[in-house]
Order: structure tokens, then C-alpha cells, then sequence
């Protein structure tokens, strides 16, 4: 093929439902966003909270951090059961 | 110190590169067009592709770097952890379905579908191929680090030995190796640290409250190149000496002189209440040139362990500087920020057949990081506290630490590591190749190539991407592997990502815009990180001091300046694409 563009396959648009995923996911990012910037925050300008004895010993330093990686996943998870595929396309 | 080479080690390691090396050879010769060799071809399935990702992601810096910097300095490396995983919310949640729906091959195709710019494809290329060389330095750091206790070979051996695996793996089959390989290796870097965590756990702690374990030991380099161990000579022999094994808890709770096996709360609780002994390192250069580095140990609360501000790039965050603060918040975003704007992460877009597909393989991929990153903090604690640690090389705390259990170990832990950077770095350098074929030679200078030709030509790319990665692993040989890697974030997250994101959510963006943004974001980066304190220090030589940027880290800076950039010069371009998001 001597073009040097690749013909590939599109698949079916809907972009109502491309819409609804995109707000979907953005409203998801806006969420784990205040979490991850309030980690950040607390770490940079009050980091002696991080010193907190929660339950177990574990201080809030070590708990925010397996927080905010499990909540990714938890997020993930949530956004995946939430998006719906384009009307035509094959389920 | 002196890693000896063990036959176990070196088998299986030899085992893993030639199965690495079969299976490219294997789909090599199945891939024929240049859809298969720079994306598969689009068929790979989603599960695959996710924990490909995951091989992509999971490489020297998260293997290598954070379980070294989790051994030397503590909570501060599992930050690295929190920020890489926070990137991947970006990834799936803004970027992953409208790039697969808007790019083929690269994601200047996605910035391009709207304008058709020669200078878009150019902006994008290079930008590619910046970040990557950047991004691959750190692997080959990391390839170095894991051949010397391995084999015995010298830093630049196992740097040498990486170029030239992986330039015959990405000249064989290109992205569809690559894929497979990263499918592979990604599942068994998780299983084999979940492994050696639960290891971790059953060992427990054991406190060395010994007179000798609290020796400073001192590494002198003469003029003439001669290095002396505790003013002996390096080695074996008879009058010579090598530097001990570091890393151990000298106080444990209570008194205890072992605790047994601990379920991971006990665990973090226990070095809690405990008091481990840390290293700290000054060199002293004599008015002759000898050059001393003295390597103090320093008792240290398990309570500051486990809490952040322990390193040099993070302490500022217990003081009350400003532009301390201001680096960590920096770092952090580029962290948060970077994940989605690394070319061979967005290229992976391309390997499965649509958006949906997209969505999926990004979950699976955050889900297999995620339990990774978990484990990282285990694993350097682990390190940290097993005595095995060489203190001259933090990068070698995650293979050591496998040493510590046994030989076999040592040996998968290695291989897997080893194939960690080989598949991180065929990734890098296909999507290297990928934006000098397809967006410099065919979208910026319109060059009419068969299908043949851009894979021929591709390989040849491969192969100078390849070089140069080589020379630059040996020159970075002393920087730890993660302190690098948020450089090639910083670059990415200011160069990438804004114009990726006003593409899709402003429908203002003209091309001009996002050439300028890409260009700005690029360059203030770039200078910034060369006008560093961090780079003044550890590159350049020179007192940190005089570096004239307020702060090392600079994504705060040039990421929103790069945003504003593209608001500014599409507003005053004024071409409007109306299409609406993909």
C-alpha cells in the first residue's frame, strides 16, 4: 500500500453513548482527583497528620496510600459496570 | 561490592531471554504489513492487552527504583507507587476510548485526525522520540544494575547485552512480540513478588544489635583509579576486603530479638515500633583528587520510616520551604499527570480493536498494577530490614532482597526483572520507531513508503533508537532509576498531555495551538530539569545552589503553561474545529 496511512477497520460510532461514557469518566476522575489532591496536600503543607496512629499502628501515611490505589481500582471497576457500548456494535 | 555470578542464577536467566527471543522470532515471522508491526495488527485481545500494560508500566523504574528507594529512604519511595497508579485514573477516565477511537498508529494521529498538520505530526513526533530516550534511560540504568550480581559483568555489559536483545526482538516482529512478552512477563513480575512478599512475611524481623553492623564503611578512589575498601584494596584476597551487607533492624518492640512470621498488619506495625538502621552517604574529594565516600549508619524510629520526608527529593516536606512544598506537589502531578502522555502506553491503545476493548484492558491493566504497587511497599521494607542491601547501589535493593531467600529466588526474581526492562524497552523503542516512520517520514515529509519499506525502515530506527539508549544507560549509571523516570513524566505531562486533553474536551483547539503546546511544554521542561539543582548535582557537579529554578521538579510550572499556551494561540489563531469530542 504505498499511502502512508493504514486503512483500519472504524468501528461503529454513537455519540450519545460516547457522551455518556465521557461524562461518566469525567465525573469519576473529578472524585478520585479531590482524593488524590488532598493526599498530596496534607502531605506537602500538614505532613505531621500523616503520623497518626490509626488502627492496627498503621498510620495515616501507609492507610491513605493503599486507600487511594485500591480506590483507583475500586474506580475503575465502577466506571467499567457504568459505560455502556455504541448502539451496533457487537456485545 | 563484589556480586558473584551463581550457574542456578544464570541458567534460568539464559532460559528466559531465549524464550523471550523464541517468541519473537515465532510471531516475527507472521508479521508482515505495518499495522502488524507497529500495532499488532489490532487484534490482541483486551485481557492480554491489560496486563500487557502492566508489563509496559511495571518497569526498572517501579521494580528496580521504588523497592530501592522504599530500602534507603522509607515511606518516600511508595509515594512513587501512589503517584505512577494515580496516572492510570487519567488514562482510563479522560484518554483511553476517544484516543482509540480518533489514532491508528500513534497518538499524533489522534491530535492530527482534525487538521491534517505537517506540524502537528512533526510537534508529536518528537516529542515522542524525546520522551522515550528519556524514558528509556532509566531501563537501561535498570538492565546494568540486575547483570551485575547476575553475572558477574560490569554496568556497561548488562547495558550493552539489553541493546542488543531487544533490538533483535523489536527487529523481528515489532508490537506483536512486544505485546506477548509484556502479557507474559507483566503476570509473572506480580505473581513473583506477591511470592516474595509472603516470603517477607514468614521471615518476620530480626534485630543485629552488633557492634560491627554500626561500622561506617568508606569507599576511596585514588588518582590513579586504584579503589580501596576501608583503605584496603577491592576484593578477595589476602589483604584485601570488600564492603559488608547493610539493611537490618537494630531495636525490635518489647525487646524481641526475632518476632516470627507476621500477617501484613503486624508487619508495618512492628516496624513501626522499631528502630532500623539507615545509611547516609558524603563524598569528600582531597586537594590530590582521592575521592572518599564515607557511609555512615544511622539508627532511625520505624515511625519515620513509614511517614514521608525521609529522602533528599522529599525532606523538604518537613520544613517549612516553600518551594520544598512546591517540588513535591510538582513531582506529584507530573506523576499523576505523565501515565497517559507516555507514547508506548498510548500506542497500546492501538493493539485492541475498539474503544470498549480500550476501556477493558485499561481496568485489567489497573487492577494488575495496582497489586503490584501494594506489594512494593513490602518488598522495600523487606529489603530494608534483610541485611543484604550493597550500599553503594540502592537500584540492586529488589534483587538482592530475592538473594536473601536462596538461590532460586534470586534467579526467577532476576529473569523476570530482566525481562521487565527488555520488554519496557521494545515497547519504548517500537513507539520510537513508529513516530519517526509514520509521523516524521510519512506525515511530515509526505514520503510515498510501501508497507514493506516502513517496516524495513522502521527496524533501522529501531536500531539507532536502540544505540542511543546504550550510550546513555552507561553514562547514567549512578542516578537512581526512579528519580529518572519522573523526569521522562515531567516532559511527557507538559508536552502530551494538555494537548491531548483540549483536543478532546475544547472545541477552540486550532493546530497551531497544539503545535505551540506541544513546543512550549517540551522545551520549559526540558530547560528546567537542565537548570535543576538535582541535575546540578548529580550530572553536572556543581553545588545545587547555583542552579537558578526555584525547585528541580517541574511539571507545576510548565504543565499549566503549556495549557495556557494552547488557550492563548488558539484563541488567537482562530481556526475552530467543530466537530465536538471524539
Amino acid at each position: 500500500m504505498p499511502s502512508h496511512h493504514i486503512a483500519v477497520a472504524e468501528e461503529p460510532r454513537d455519540p450519545g453513548t460516547e457522551q455518556r461514557n465521557a461524562r461518566v469518566g469525567l465525573r469519576l476522575f473529578w472524585v478520585y482527583l479531590a482524593f488524590y489532591l488532598g493526599f498530596v496536600s496534607v502531605n506537602a503543607f500538614a505532613p505531621s497528620v500523616m503520623d497518626t496512629v490509626l488502627a492496627g499502628g498503621l498510620n495515616v501515611a501507609v492507610v491513605s496510600g493503599f486507600a487511594l490505589i485500591l480506590g483507583a481500582a475500586i474506580l475503575a471497576l465502577v466506571y467499567a459496570y457504568l459505560c455502556r457500548k455504541p448502539h451496533g456494535a457487537a456485545r | 561490592m563484589i556480586h558473584d555470578p551463581s550457574t542456578l542464577a544464570v541458567i534460568v536467566f539464559l532460559t528466559f531471554v531465549l524464550f523471550t527471543l523464541a517468541l519473537s522470532f515465532y510471531l516475527g515471522r507472521k508479521t508482515r504489513s505495518a499495522a502488524g508491526y507497529y500495532t499488532a495488527g489490532g487484534g490482541v485481545p483486551w485481557f492480554v492487552n491489560g496486563v500487557a500494560f502492566a508489563g509496559d508500566y511495571l518497569s526498572a523504574a517501579s521494580f528496580l527504583g521504588i523497592c530501592g528507594m522504599i530500602s534507603v529512604y522509607g515511606y518516600d519511595g511508595f509515594l512513587y507507587s501512589i503517584g505512577y497508579l494515580g496516572g492510570w485514573v487519567v488514562a482510563l477516565l479522560v484518554i483511553a476510548e476517544p484516543l482509540k477511537r480518533l489514532g491508528k498508529y500513534t497518538f499524533a494521529d489522534a491530535l492530527d485526525k482534525a487538521f491534517n498538520s505537517r506540524g502537528i505530526k512533526l510537534a508529536a513526533a518528537i516529542s515522542t522520540l524525546v520522551v522515550s530516550v528519556f524514558y528509556l534511560i532509566p531501563q537501561m540504568v535498570g538492565a546494568g544494575v540486575l547483570i551485575r550480581p547476575l553475572l558477574g559483568f560490569p554496568h556497561w555489559a548488562g547495558v550493552c547485552i539489553v541493546g542488543a536483545v531487544v533490538t533483535l526482538i523489536v527487529a523481528t516482529a515489532g508490537m506483536a512480540s512486544t505485546t506477548w512478552v509484556q502479557f507474559i512477563k507483566g503476570g509473572l513480575l506480580v505473581l513473583f513478588a506477591a511470592g516474595l512478599t509472603v516470603l517477607i512475611l514468614q521471615r518476620g524481623f530480626k534485630a543485629d544489635a552488633s557492634a560491627e553492623s554500626l561500622l561506617p564503611q568508606t569507599v576511596t578512589i585514588q588518582p590513579d583509579g586504584t579503589k580501596l575498601v576501608n583503605g584496603l584494596p577491592q576484593g578477595r584476597g589476602e589483604g584485601e576486603t570488600d564492603l559488608r551487607p547493610v539493611g537490618h533492624i537494630s531495636k525490635l518492640p518489647g525487646g524481641q530479638s526475632e518476632t516470627g512470621p507476621l500477617n501484613p498488619v503486624e508487619f508495618l506495625g512492628a516496624l513501626r515500633d522499631s528502630e532500623v538502621v539507615l545509611w547516609t552517604a558524603k563524598t569528600t574529594t582531597a586537594d590530590d583528587g582521592t575521592k572518599t565516600t564515607t557511609y555512615t549508619p544511622k539508627p532511625t524510629a520505624g515511625a519515620d520510616v513509614l511517614r514521608p520526608g525521609n529522602s533528599p527529593t522529599f525532606k523538604g516536606i518537613q520544613g517549612d520551604s516553600l518551594p520544598a512544598k512546591l517540588n513535591f506537589v510538582s513531582l506529584m502531578l507530573a506523576l499523576f499527570c505523565g501515565t497517559a502522555s507516555l507514547p508506548h502506553i498510548l500506542i497500546r491503545y492501538y493493539t485492541v480493536k475498539d474503544a470498549a476493548a480500550a476501556r477493558k484492558s485499561t481496568v485489567v491493566g489497573i487492577a494488575t498494577i495496582g497489586g503490584f504497587y501494594i506489594l512494593t511497599l513490602f518488598l522495600g521494607l523487606g529489603a530494608m530490614t534483610g541485611g543484604m542491601l550493597d550500599v553503594t547501589n540502592s537500584n540492586m535493593a529488589a534483587p538482592l532482597l530475592a538473594k536473601s531467600f536462596g538461590t532460586w529466588p534470586f534467579a526467577l526474581i532476576s529473569a523476570v526483572a530482566f525481562t521487565t526492562v527488555l520488554g519496557t524497552v521494545s515497547g519504548l523503542i517500537v513507539a520510537a520507531s513508529g513516530a519517526i516512520v509514520h509521523d516524521l517520514l510519512g506525515g511530515t515529509l509526505k514520503m510515498t513508503l510501501t508497507d514493506g519499506a516502513k517496516v524495513r525502515i522502521g527496524k533501522f530506527a529501531s536500531i539507532g533508537v536502540g544505540l542511543i539508549a546504550v550510550v546513555l544507560g552507561i553514562v547514567f549509571e549512578k542516578m537512581n532509576v526512579n528519580f529518572l523516570v519522573g523526569w521522562a513524566f515531567s516532559v511527557a505531562a507538559s508536552a502530551n498531555l494538555p494537548a491531548l486533553v483540549m483536543l478532546l474536551f475544547w472545541k477552540r483547539t486550532t493546530a497551531t495551538g497544539i503545535i505551540a503546546s506541544i513546543v512550549v511544554g517540551m522545551l520549559t521542561s526540558l530547560a528546567w530539569i537542565l537548570l535543576s539543582g538535582d541535575t546540578f548535582k548529580d550530572v553536572y557537579g556543581l553545588p545545587a545552589e547555583q542552579s537558578p529554578v526555584p525547585f528541580s521538579q517541574p511539571g507545576i510550572v510548565t504543565i499549566p503553561l503549556s495549557f495556557a499556551v494552547l488557550v492563548l494561540v488558539s484563541l488567537v489563531s482562530g481556526r475552530t474545529w467543530r466537530s465536538g469530542p471524539a
